[in-house]
């Protein structure tokens, strides 16, 4: 096609902006910033809604339990919480499900015949439960019985957490496929076999990844605004340290099976997607025994080192739990590639997959501390916090949000350039050109930002409101 | 009866249950605006599909999912077609799902009414928009032999697709109407009467122009035959009764009615359309039918095992929630916020 006259005087005038407006015109990069926008804006809200739903249905556990006030009280105040939380969630869901048809009709299409099926369950099963009975919870105070209240809000927490498994059904399918054939024509992938999608390895390695990352947001959240109260001396002081107590708790639980569940899925990773951990390690060499990046500033083009701190053998160490142990580098997984899927280039951004892992493991490793120190405090029955340490038990709530973000930009990004793992590449899944335009995808885009921005600003103000409003105010 | 037929009659009571279910609380959120008259009449309304509104809603998710499970082909192309349609559905539903939620949490009046306004726009503007889409169902839209939608926005704003959009509008608010005659007491279930009476007539007319529009646009009558069958016949008997029921004050008989109108003519539009799912107004050959776009008949397998199970069980939790908060809602009740 001729290059319309006014782009060619851009191009000599101004070769950048029109590079940069290129760029910026393409549906297939459009639509992927629109995922990951929307996807890891909608995942701010979900983990949080996975772990404080738990925790809110502990609360009112105590209470029907005990018959303690106190556990009543805190029941209304979180469950309060959890509820602006919540809402925030299930909308941004919503945009989930529309946009693969949307912005990727050609993948779904492509994977339809699999990925709908754990979609649809999640409705049915989860999406049902914790609506319906989140209605009974909130509606049912004086209503209902307490014990089937405090059973309505479990209910709650196991739809939620249901629907993360199904979700996850459905990303593992992307990140290793299996239960599938290709149709005859090639034009599609379909389902053989159900349960082998179900017991997806890969599905049972992420699942308690992504609940124990629950588990952790919901308790650093528990604990950062009991320890805004107890520091300021607030009224409702016994309140907010049976809160701590609690919350330490979950916190620590959490953050050793979060740690302990993404050191087995790495090892996985080993086996099922190798160029994601050569990228997060910028593994440029298969090494054996493998080294552990400390710093790497590399060269993606050359790919080779321009400054790096290793520890030699550890990566073989937290690969094979011994210090011997090939680990396959980029570039023979490259070459590897190429034989197996024809000419291309397989490599992900490895400045994305390198930073997104160290952004998330640096965070689990201040959680695993802060959470210890949480757990020291209340263990010594000591609810005193000097104003460095309220300062910091306050602010690590955002730690599993860091963590929670850059782990799945690690999943999704270290799987490129595939959408679904040697089946499918993204460049090709995207929605047709001439049915969704570039201006179409840039007005959705633009209309996204505009309403998850605003939707973030009051998410914040009305969290801190009545977070800070204390138990009295939640009643 | 094959698979696909099966699947075609589950995604057909997936959005009958969500017209006759999320239609009185679309309706609700339409109405608000005209049935209250402060702060606390309007947190009553609201709270008449509160424990609701949510559940109500999963109905569509369901559907979205199952349409995308079963008919992979019909989710690709409608989704990547009504673009434009489908993000403005978008955002209404964010507005008016958060809106419920964060309307009490702060007591500034600014506040208060620009989600009450949000809850107002969110609920007319899909109420609208779903009339249009089904309209274009029917009616045909741009397909091209790759199934690709090959229109714009604007082909789906055609004036036939308005007239549908007009009716469902209406429909749910009058649902929404006699809903809160139901749900409500003293001057609110008096101003819930009022309207009601009121939304029948562009209700019943838009309708019926819909209908005989529907002769000059679509084959749909060629389908259905000189005999439709009583499905067709009494989704309009049942929204003629509707006015009688009123005047009687009986409000229970004229929701049943407003519901059977709303469940029998969704009912109809997909009885015009099997088995096709999405025509095409370029060539009747490329249309969408429940053969060319569905799954295997595997993943159709374990989809009805799935839904026969789960279906039943949703239906008796849901149905439960409604039996417990049953009691009317009035202004001197202790309000959730």
């Amino acid at each position: 096609m001729p290059e319309p006259h006014s782009v060619i005087i851009h191009s000599v005038t101004f070769p950048h902006v029109t590079i940069a407006l290129e760029i910026i015109m393409d549906t297939l990069f459009l639509a992927r910033l629109q995922f990951a926008l929307t996807s890891v804006f909608h995942f701010f809200f979900v983990p949080l809604t996975l772990g404080l739903s738990i925790f809110t249905a502990i609360m009112e556990t105590a209470w029907v339990r005990t018959g303690n006030e106190k556990y009543r009280k805190l029941t209304k105040f979180w469950g309060k919480l959890f509820l602006i939380n919540f809402a925030v969630g299930v909308v941004t869901g919503i945009v989930m499900e529309f946009q693969f048809g949307m912005n990727w009709s050609e993948y779904s299409r492509f994977v339809g015949d699999i990925f709908g099926v754990p979609l649809a369950i999640e409705a049915l099963l989860a999406f049902f439960l914790e609506s319906v009975f989140l209605g009974i919870w909130v509606f049912g105070w004086n209503k209902i019985p307490k014990t089937l209240h405090a059973t309505a809000i479990w209910l709650v927490a196991i739809g939620s957490n249901l629907s993360a498994l199904w979700i996850l059904v459905a990303n593992s399918f992307m990140q290793s496929p299996v239960g599938y054939r290709m149709a005859a024509d090639g034009s599609r992938a379909e389902m053989i076999d159900f349960s082998a999608l179900l017991f997806n390895p890969y599905v049972w390695k992420q699942f308690p990844h992504v609940l124990a990352g629950g588990l952790v947001t919901g308790g650093f959240l528990v604990i950062a605004v009991s320890t805004w109260h107890l520091v300021r001396n607030s009224k409702e002081r016994s309140e907010f340290e049976t809160s701590m107590k609690f919350g330490a708790i979950y916190a620590f639980i959490g953050t050793i099976l979060v740690t302990l569940a993404g050191h087995t899925q790495m090892q996985d990773l080993i086996e099922s997607q190798p160029m994601k951990v050569a990228a997060a390690e910028a593994l440029w060499e298969t090494e054996n025994p493998a080294s552990f990046s400390l710093f790497t500033v590399g060269d993606e083009k050359e790919l080779k080192d321009v400054f790096a701190v290793r520890i030699p053998g550890m990566l073989s160490f937290l690969a094979y739990n011994s210090f011997e142990g090939e680990v396959k580098g980029i570039k023979d997984l490259q070459k590897e590639y190429e034989i197996k899927y024809g000419p291309g280039n397989y490599i992900p951004s490895i400045i994305t997959a390198y930073w997104s892992f160290r952004f998330m493991v640096g965070a689990g490793t201040l959680m695993l501390l802060v959470s210890l120190i949480a757990l020291y405090k209340v263990i010594r029955e000591n609810y005193t916090f000097s104003p460095l340490l309220g300062t910091l038990l306050f602010w690590s709530f955002l730690l599993p949000y860091i963590a929670n973000s850059s782990g799945w930009i690690l999943a999704e990004m270290g799987r490129q350039p595939w959408i679904v793992f040697g089946l499918l590449k993204t460049e090709d899944a995207v929605s047709p050109a001439s049915v969704v335009s570039s201006t179409e995808l840039l007005i959705s885009l633009v209309v996204f930002v505009l309403i998850y921005g605003l939707l973030t600003l009051v998410d914040v103000f009305l969290l801190k409101k009545h977070a800070a409003a204390g138990l009295e105010a939640a009643e | 009866m094959d698979l696909q037929t099966i699947w075609f009659i589950l995604i057909t009571v997936l959005f009958t249950g969500f017209f006759f279910l999320e239609g009185f609380d679309f309706g609700v959120g339409i109405l608000l605006p005209f049935m209250s008259r402060d702060d606390r009449e309007r947190r009553t309304v609201i709270n008449t599909i509160g424990p609701f509104w949510d559940g109500n809603e999963v109905w569509l998710i369901t559907a979205g999912g199952a349409m995308f499970a079963a008919f992979p082909e019909w989710y690709a192309t409608l989704f990547s077609g009504f673009y434009i349609a489908l993000l403005l559905m978008l955002v209404a539903l964010i507005l008016r799902g958060v809106a419920f939620e964060f309307r009490s949490k702060h007591d500034n009046p600014a506040w208060r009414a620009f989600w009450d306004w949000s809850i107002f726009t969110g609920s007319a503007i899909p109420a609208l928009l779903w009339g249009v889409a089904f309209a274009n169902f029917i009616r045909g839209v741009p397909i091209d032999q790759s199934m690709n939608y090959a229109g714009g926005f604007f082909n789906l704003l055609n004036p036939y697709a308005l007239v549908c959009g007009l009716a469902s509008l209406s429909i749910f608010t009058l649902h929404g109407a006699v809903f809160l005659t139901l749900k409500t007491t003293g001057s609110l279930q008096k101003r819930a009467m009022s309207l009601a009476k009121k939304v029948w007539a562009p209700a019943t007319l838009l309708s019926l122009a819909f209908m005989i529009y529907s002769f000059i646009e679509t084959d749909l009558y060629q389908r259905l035959g000189v005999n439709p069958g009583i499905i067709p016949v009494f989704s309009v008997l049942a929204l003629l009764s509707v006015i009688v029921l009123l005047q009687k004050n009986a409000s229970g008989w004229a929701f049943a009615m407003t519901g059977i109108s709303i469940a029998f003519s969704t009912i109809t539009i997909f009885m015009g359309l099997f088995p096709r799912v999405l025509v095409s107004s370029l060539n009747p050959d490329w249309s969408l039918t429940i053969y060319n776009s569905s799954s295997s008949d595997y993943t159709l397998g374990i989809m009805t095992i799935v839904a026969a199970i789960f279906v039943p069980l949703v239906l008796v939790y849901q149905g439960w929630s409604y039996w417990v908060f049953r009691q009317r809602v009035s202004t001197d009740s202790e309000l959730e916020y």
